[in-house]
């Protein structure tokens, strides 16, 4: 009795399953786990940050100051007053998603540009506030942070555990733990779009005025996909900072918020996988150009302008586009 | 026997433009009511003043008993009333049925711990939403287009989804912001059907239309604007002989 | 007590009048295609980086800054023509991404030709700072103001006198009605870009001196100039100048009296205040939208 949505989502999440269980095969040594694993936690930060701007048809351009916010909070607490990881990161977001909205209602009645420019102040103060209190986080030499840790098990990326049989490294270990998560945070969201709470959502995105008639009210609706998005990324944070170890006022900052909303715009606003595909092109890039050196730069900023003049609607959408296309095409010639 | 809507003296202005002046009428329970009259008399912003888009001037509308000055549109939604638009207001993002599950928001039933972990009673709720979503469009017909993109759908197939929406709230009164613009006449008369079917279930309904054929086919009682005021009300006989209806519409 | 005020005050209308440049750059360029051009700050760089280089291999100061504007200039039209030209339809988003990169890639350039070094411009005119009411106000500073007077003026009289201007102007309000009685919109929309380029590297080449220039100051003055832009209303010239001396003033103020190491946090507080009681900024235009 599976409709049509059900059957689309199963069947992203399953491809997205199998690739995530298979690329061990492809990967030969701790860097390229970690990497993964860094592509996996900002993947499932992305997928929040979409239903807001994907969705939603909202702007954050600070999203990493709540980011950063989830990894301070972390990282304090576990380092300095020695809780455990896992209230730290549940408290962690909560005190985040009440930030969001309080500083959401005012900012978010804004349109356009104006709501830009107010999410870039908030993510900017932030990350000031960040690298200037230095008593408390370290300043902007940053401050280390313990391992993961649940009911004293430890997960670190230097640890050695044994899975189902399995010798795993540290680096492993993370890396299928960060599958899970992605995987738990592409379930919850596609869980949040195919329900009246999600149309109600878009619907704010696809016409306002209709949104509005029809009894949504749109305040409430964004405060509350800006607040979810926010809970996304402190989590997200809260587990970059221990996978790390350490961590720097810049994992707040101006560049990486823009990272993020780049991730986005890049894979396909409004198609979780689509900005999946985003987190990873934008991760590896870097990687792939280093071997430029000097270029790099160039290069990066060059890559991004014609991929976003010649594919306004980002990766996937535009290959799922094409690919479409073709087979209409095979198809219309068949017959 | 008060009505189902009264307005009263309504006044809006746009700086110095009064694009409605001194209007008053009310429409019964049941009715089919039609605001008819030229290009630029006022009808659509009349309209967005009744379904709250727009705040009065100066003036009252009363609903089922209840002032609506200050209330917003959503909240005009929960006591009763559903609209369509001029410039038709789909959802492109969303399929054709989404669009009109959407109409029944109000009647949502789950929070976001139900909706994040997909509970049965999400399930459930969600299957019951979208079984009658697939009538609404039966009933508008357009049920061949359950789940296709709305921004694949024809000009005219979108018109009546709009209208699905609308009535997927199970509305006492629904407005709809000339329903029949850009029909063709086969187009139309479909309309018209559809029109009689809604009022027939006893869901009051709201017009303005370009329309005249349609109009006075259709309409119980009619209200014709001009420049913003009230030139004639009554019934289709009563406004199709009425001397200065005939003389702002033919320039004499 | 008065010396320290006016210090700041000296400071911040300085700084101020940067900023003003920079939005009123963003205001021009928003004015005529409704893009927010992130690139901006990087012509101010340019201004400020090819003038250096320049004189350094020998070249004339004012020879130097004309070819260092002329090649913002230039930058700024290939920008409009290349990169925002093909998007067309794109959303507000993706626009905002095309800026970006093109921000990114300018500051790849300037790295690749420039280094990653810190370099120093002279004044124009003398060393010696200025003693009023016991401030020190350097020399550079007036510069800064006046030039950034001529500047403005000159952008009133090209907008209400010249067909150019108006031509802008016009395109900006209604894209294809100002096609249709024949005015060529991308020339015009290049020009946009170009006069923008200009306002900003000639803003880069006089606060030089002062500031320190190198490839990536472009991103901080960027970004306060598109603050000092929305405090104004974006799309307002008067906003764009009131806008830009204000979050100058108040950020010198702040640095001076309170604490500098917020200093950059003074114009993100500040827009958010002023969007809070303005959501369209101080001289931002209504917008009424039609059903």
């Amino acid at each position: 009795m599976l409709n049509r949505f059900m059957q689309m989502r199963l069947r992203d999440l399953v491809i997205l399953a199998v690739i995530l269980f298979a690329l061990p095969l492809f990967l030969n040594n701790p860097f390229h786990y970690d990497l993964a694993t860094q592509m996996a936690i900002i993947a499932a930060t992305v997928v929040g940050l979409n239903l807001l701007v994907g969705f939603a048809g909202q702007i954050s351009l600070g999203h990493a100051g709540f980011f950063g916010l989830g990894a301070y909070f972390t990282g304090i607490m576990t380092s300095n007053y020695g809780w455990s990881s896992v209230p730290a990161l549940v408290v962690g977001a909560i005190l985040v998603g009440i930030l969001a909205w309080i500083v959401g209602r005012p900012i978010l009645r804004l349109k356009g540009h104006y709501l830009s420019m107010a999410t870039l102040a908030v993510g900017f103060i932030i990350a000031i506030i960040l690298n200037n209190e230095r008593a408390l986080t370290g300043g902007p030499d940053g401050m280390p942070v313990p391992a993961f840790t649940v009911f004293g098990w430890e997960l670190s990326p230097f640890g050695s555990y044994n899975l189902l049989g399995m010798e795993l490294n540290g680096s492993e270990a993370w890396y299928l733990f960060a599958a899970v998560v992605l995987l738990v945070a592409v379930w919850l969201a596609q869980n949040l779009i195919d329900s009246p709470i999600g149309r109600a959502l878009r619907s704010v995105h696809g016409s306002e005025v209709a949104a509005r008639v029809v009894g949504v009210d749109t305040a409430r609706y964004k405060s509350l996909v800006f607040v979810v998005s926010a809970i996304y990324a402190s989590s997200m944070g809260s587990l970059y900072a221990h996978f790390q170890g350490f961590i720097t006022p810049a994992v707040a900052g101006f560049d990486f918020s823009i990272l993020f909303i780049t991730m986005v715009v890049l894979g396909g606003m409004g198609s979780t996988m689509g900005v999946i595909l985003g987190a990873v092109v934008l991760k590896l890039l870097p990687q792939v150009l280093a071997d430029f050196q000097e270029l790099e730069t160039v290069m990066f900023g060059a890559i991004l302008m014609l991929t976003m003049i010649f594919m306004p609607k980002g990766l996937l959408p535009t290959i799922q586009m094409a690919v479409g296309r073709r087979m209409k095409k095979k198809a219309g010639g068949q017959a | 026997m008060s009505a189902l809507i009264e307005v009263k003296s309504l006044d809006k202005a746009f700086g110095g433009v009064h694009a409605v002046e001194g209007v008053s009428f009310s429409v019964e329970a049941g009715q089919v009511y039609s605001v008819i009259g030229p290009n630029g008399a006022g009808k659509t912003t009349l309209f967005n003043l009744i379904s709250g888009l727009y705040t009065p001037t100066k003036g009252e509308i009363v609903l089922k008993g209840e002032s609506t000055a200050k209330l917003e549109p959503n909240q005009l939604a929960e006591r009763g009333m559903c609209r369509t638009f001029q410039q038709m207001q789909i959802c492109m993002n969303m399929s054709a049925i989404e669009n009109v599950m959407l109409g029944r928001h109000l009647k949502l039933r789950s929070n976001l711990f139900t909706t994040l972990f997909r509970l049965p009673s999400l399930l459930r709720d969600e299957k019951a939403c979208r079984e009658r979503a697939a009538e609404l469009m039966e009933f508008v017909g357009c049920g061949d287009y359950l789940d296709t993109e709305a921004s694949a759908m024809s000009y005219g197939a979108l018109k009546r989804l709009e209208i699905a929406r609308a009535l997927a709230a199970d509305p006492k009164v629904i407005l709809l912001d000339e329903p029949a613009a850009g029909l063709n006449a086969v187009e139309t008369a479909a309309l018209e059907k559809l029109i009689r079917k809604i009022a027939d279930q006893g869901t009051t309904v709201m017009l303005v239309e370009h329309d005249m054929k349609l109009v006075m086919g259709i309409s119980d009682r009619l209200l014709v604007l001009n420049y913003g005021r009230v030139l004639a009300e009554g019934t289709p006989e009563e406004i199709r002989n009425n001397p200065d209806v005939i003389a702002a519409y033919l320039g004499g | 007590m008065f010396a320290e005020f006016l210090q700041y005050l000296f400071t911040g209308i300085t700084i101020g009048a940067t900023y003003a440049l920079i939005a009123l750059g963003f205001t021009l360029i928003y004015n005529a295609s409704h893009v927010i051009n992130f690139a901006q700050g990087e012509f101010l760089m340019i201004g400020g980086m090819a003038t250096v280089s320049l004189t350094a291999m020998g070249v004339p100061m004012v020879l130097a800054i004309i070819l260092a504007v002329l090649l913002a200039g230039v930058l700024g039209m290939l920008l409009q023509r290349f990169a925002i030209a093909p998007a067309k339809q794109a959303d507000v988003v993706t626009l905002i991404i095309i800026t970006i990169g093109a921000s990114i890639f300018i500051r790849g350039l300037a790295q690749l030709v420039w280094g990653k070094e810190y370099h120093v411009m002279q004044n124009f005119s003398s060393d010696e700072p200025i003693r009023i009411f016991g401030a020190v106000l350097n020399s550079q500073s007036l510069w800064v103001l006046g030039i950034g007077a001529i500047l403005v003026v000159g952008l009133v009289l090209f907008f209400t006198r010249t067909l150019i201007g108006k031509a802008i102007l016009a395109t900006s309000m209604n894209k294809e009605a100002a096609r249709l009685v024949g005015i060529r919109t991308q020339l015009v929309l290049m020009l946009a870009f170009l006069v923008s380029a200009v306002l900003g590297s000639v803003a880069g080449v006089v606060v030089a001196p002062i500031t320190f220039t190198s490839y990536d100051i472009g991103i901080m003055l960027g970004l306060k100039g598109f603050v000092a832009a929305a405090i104004g209303g974006l799309g307002s010239g008067i906003g764009a100048v009131v806008g830009g001396l204000l979050l100058g003033v108040v950020e010198a103020m702040a640095a001076g009296y309170i604490s500098s190491d917020y200093k950059d946090a003074v114009a993100f507080s500040m827009i958010l205040v002023v969007l809070f009681f303005m959501p369209r900024g101080l001289f931002g235009a209504k917008v009424v939208e039609r059903v």
